[in-house]
C-alpha cells in the first residue's frame, strides 16, 4: 500500500468518525440527557439565599 | 472525606489579579501605540524601546490578564459543575503564586532584552521550566477535581478547559525545547524552517486553545448563567468542540505564506483555516442563541451586553481570519497593520470583553454581593470599550490595506512607486486613531478597577460558599 492510499484511508476514517459523532450527538436517545446538561449552569446556586441579599 | 465548601479563595485571588494585570498590560499597549505615533516619546533607554516593550505588552495581556481570568473561571466552573471542592488546595495555591512569579519574571527579563525571539514564547528557558511545572500542577488540580465529581456527566465548559490545559502543555513544552548556553540565553533545538513551523504550530494553537477554546469554556458557563437560559443546543456544543480542536491543530502554516515553508504545507494551512469557520461559528451561534427568549435582558443588563458583543467580535474575527489565510488575500495583508487589527478584534473584542463581562458577573458572587457596586458604571465601561475597539480595528484595517497596496505598487518600468518610509508617513493619522481607541479601552479598565474596589470593600463575606448537592 503506498503512502497516498494510507493518507486517503486516514481521511476517510476521520470523516466517518465525524459523521458518527454528528449522528450520536443528534440521535433521539441523547436528547433527554443533553437537555438536562444544557441546564447545568442554572442549577448550581444554593437553593436558599444565605447572605440575605443586601443590595446598596 | 467529602469537603463541604468550595475553594473560593484561589478564585478570588485570580479574579482580582485579572483586573490588575489587565490594567498593566493595556497600559503598556497604550504606551507602545503612543511610541509608534511619537517615536521620541520616552527617554532613549533600551528597556523603554518599542521592541522591548511590545513582547511585555503581549505577554501581559495574554498570559497575565487572560491567563488569570482563565484560572479563576476554570477553577470556579469546574467546582460548580462537578459539585465538589477543588482537588488539593495547596497545589491550587501553588498555581496562583507560581503564575504570579512567572509574570513578574517576564516583566523583568523582557525589558532587559532576554528573549528567545519566538513570538508569544519569548521567555527564556528557566522561566519556561517554571511555566511547565505550574501548568502540570494546574492539570493535576483540574483533572483531579473532575475525577472527584458528584455527577455523571462532565459539563461542556470543562471539556473546553480540559482541551486547553492539555494542549497548552504540549505546545509549550515542544516549542520551548532549547539548548541552554547561559542562564539567560538558549537556542531552539529546531533548525531553520522547521523552527518556524514549530513556532507557528505553537503560535496559532495558542490562539486556538488559549484564546479560543478556553474562553469558550468561560462562555458556556457564564452566558447561560447570566441569561438565565439553558445552552441553546448542547448537541451543537459537542459537535463544534470536536471539530474545533481537531481542525485548529493544522492551521499554523498560514502564518508562513510565501516563505520557504513547502508550498503544500502552506496550502494545507490555508484549507484548514477555511474549514475553521464552521466550528468557530458553531460556538458563536450557540452562545448568541442561548439568549433566545431573553433578548429583552440586553436592554437592561450591561454584563450581557459585554458577553453578546464579545460573541459578535468572535464571529467577526473568525470570519476575518480564514479570509486572511487565503494566500492571495494574505499577500496583501501579511506584515501590515491589518494583522494587528485582526488580532485586536479577537483579543480586545472577544477575549477581553467576555472576560470583563464574566468578572462583573463573578466578582460580586465571590464577595457575597448581589451585584457590582455600580451597574451604571458597567454600562459606561461597556460603551467606552465598544467604541474604543471599533476605533482600533477600523483604523488598523484602513492602515493595513493602504500599506499593502503601497508596498506592492510598481511603476511602468517595474520600480517601486513608494519608498517604505512613505507608507509609514501615511499611517500616522491611523496610529493616532488607534491610540485614541486603545486609550478608551484602557480608561474602561480603570473604571472597572474602581467598581471592583468598591464592590470588594462592601463585601458581606469572604468565606467559601457551601458545595451544592446535585439535583
Amino acid at each position: 500500500m503506498d503512502i497516498g492510499t494510507v493518507r486517503g484511508l486516514i481521511t476517510a476514517a476521520l470523516f466517518i468518525a465525524f459523521l458518527a459523532l454528528v449522528f450520536w450527538a443528534y440521535s433521539k436517545r441523547r436528547k433527554a440527557d443533553f437537555d438536562e446538561l444544557a441546564r447545568m449552569p442554572l442549577e448550581d446556586d444554593p437553593p436558599v439565599k444565605e447572605q440575605g441579599s443586601k443590595t446598596p | 472525606m467529602t469537603a463541604t465548601h468550595y475553594n473560593d479563595k484561589v478564585v478570588r485571588q485570580f479574579a482580582i489579579m485579572t483586573v490588575v494585570w489587565g490594567i498593566v498590560g493595556m497600559l503598556v499597549g497604550v504606551l507602545i501605540a503612543a511610541q509608534l505615533l511619537w517615536p521620541d516619546l520616552l527617554p532613549p533607554y533600551s528597556f523603554l524601546s518599542f521592541a522591548r516593550l511590545r513582547p511585555l505588552h503581549t505577554n501581559a495581556v495574554i498570559f497575565a490578564f487572560g491567563g488569570s481570568a482563565l484560572f479563576a473561571t476554570s477553577y470556579y466552573i469546574v467546582q460548580r459543575t462537578c459539585h465538589t471542592r477543588l482537588f488539593l488546595d495547596k497545589l491550587a495555591a501553588f498555581t496562583f503564586w507560581g503564575w504570579q512569579v512567572v509574570i513578574l519574571l517576564a516583566a523583568i527579563t523582557l525589558p532587559l532584552g532576554m528573549t528567545t525571539s519566538k513570538e508569544y514564547a519569548e521567555l527564556e528557558w528557566p522561566i519556561d521550566i517554571l511555566i511547565a511545572i505550574v501548568w502540570v500542577a494546574y492539570a493535576v488540580v483540574f483533572f483531579g477535581t473532575i475525577a472527584l465529581r458528584k455527577v455523571k456527566h462532565i459539563y461542556v465548559a470543562n471539556w473546553f478547559f480540559a482541551a486547553y490545559i492539555i494542549t497548552i502543555a504540549v505546545l509549550h513544552i515542544v516549542n520551548s525545547l532549547a539548548i541552554p548556553v547561559t542562564l539567560t540565553k538558549s537556542y531552539s533545538v529546531y533548525p531553520g524552517v522547521v523552527d518556524a513551523m514549530v513556532q507557528w504550530w505553537y503560535g496559532h494553537n495558542a490562539v486556538g486553545f488559549f484564546l479560543t477554546a478556553a474562553f469558550l469554556g468561560m462562555m458556556y458557563y457564564f452566558v447561560p448563567k447570566q441569561a438565565g437560559r439553558p445552552v441553546y443546543s448542547y448537541r451543537l456544543s459537542v459537535v463544534h468542540f470536536w471539530a474545533l480542536i481537531s481542525t485548529y491543530m493544522w492551521a499554523g502554516p498560514h502564518h508562513l505564506h510565501y516563505t520557504t515553508l513547502p508550498d503544500w504545507a502552506q496550502s494545507l494551512g490555508m484549507v484548514f483555516s477555511l474549514i475553521l469557520l464552521a466550528p468557530s461559528w458553531g460556538g458563536m451561534i450557540n452562545g448568541m442563541m442561548t439568549l433566545s427568549g431573553a433578548w429583552h435582558k440586553l436592554r437592561t443588563d450591561p454584563i450581557l451586553k459585554f458577553m453578546i458583543v464579545s460573541l459578535s467580535f468572535y464571529g467577526m474575527s473568525t470570519f476575518e481570519g480564514p479570509m486572511m489565510s487565503i494566500k492571495t488575500v494574505n499577500s496583501l495583508s501579511h506584515y501590515t497593520d491589518w494583522t494587528i487589527g485582526h488580532v485586536h478584534s479577537g483579543a480586545l473584542g472577544w477575549v477581553a470583553m467576555i472576560s470583563i463581562g464574566t468578572m462583573y458577573a463573578l466578582i460580586p458572587k465571590l464577595y457575597g454581593r448581589e451585584q457590582m457596586y455600580s451597574v451604571k458604571l458597567i454600562d459606561v465601561h461597556f460603551w467606552t470599550t465598544t467604541v474604543g475597539v471599533v476605533l482600533y480595528i477600523t483604523s488598523m484595517w484602513i492602515a493595513g490595506v493602504m500599506q499593502g497596496l503601497m508596498w506592492r505598487a510598481t511603476n511602468a518600468d517595474g520600480t517601486l512607486t513608494y519608498a517604505f518610509i512613505e507608507s509609514i508617513k501615511s499611517t500616522y493619522p491611523y496610529y493616532a486613531v488607534r491610540l485614541a481607541g486603545g486609550t478608551m479601552v484602557f480608561a474602561g479598565m480603570l473604571l472597572m478597577a474602581w467598581n471592583v474596589w468598591k464592590t470588594v470593600a462592601g463585601r458581606t463575606t469572604t468565606a467559601d460558599s457551601p458545595v451544592v448537592q446535585p439535583a
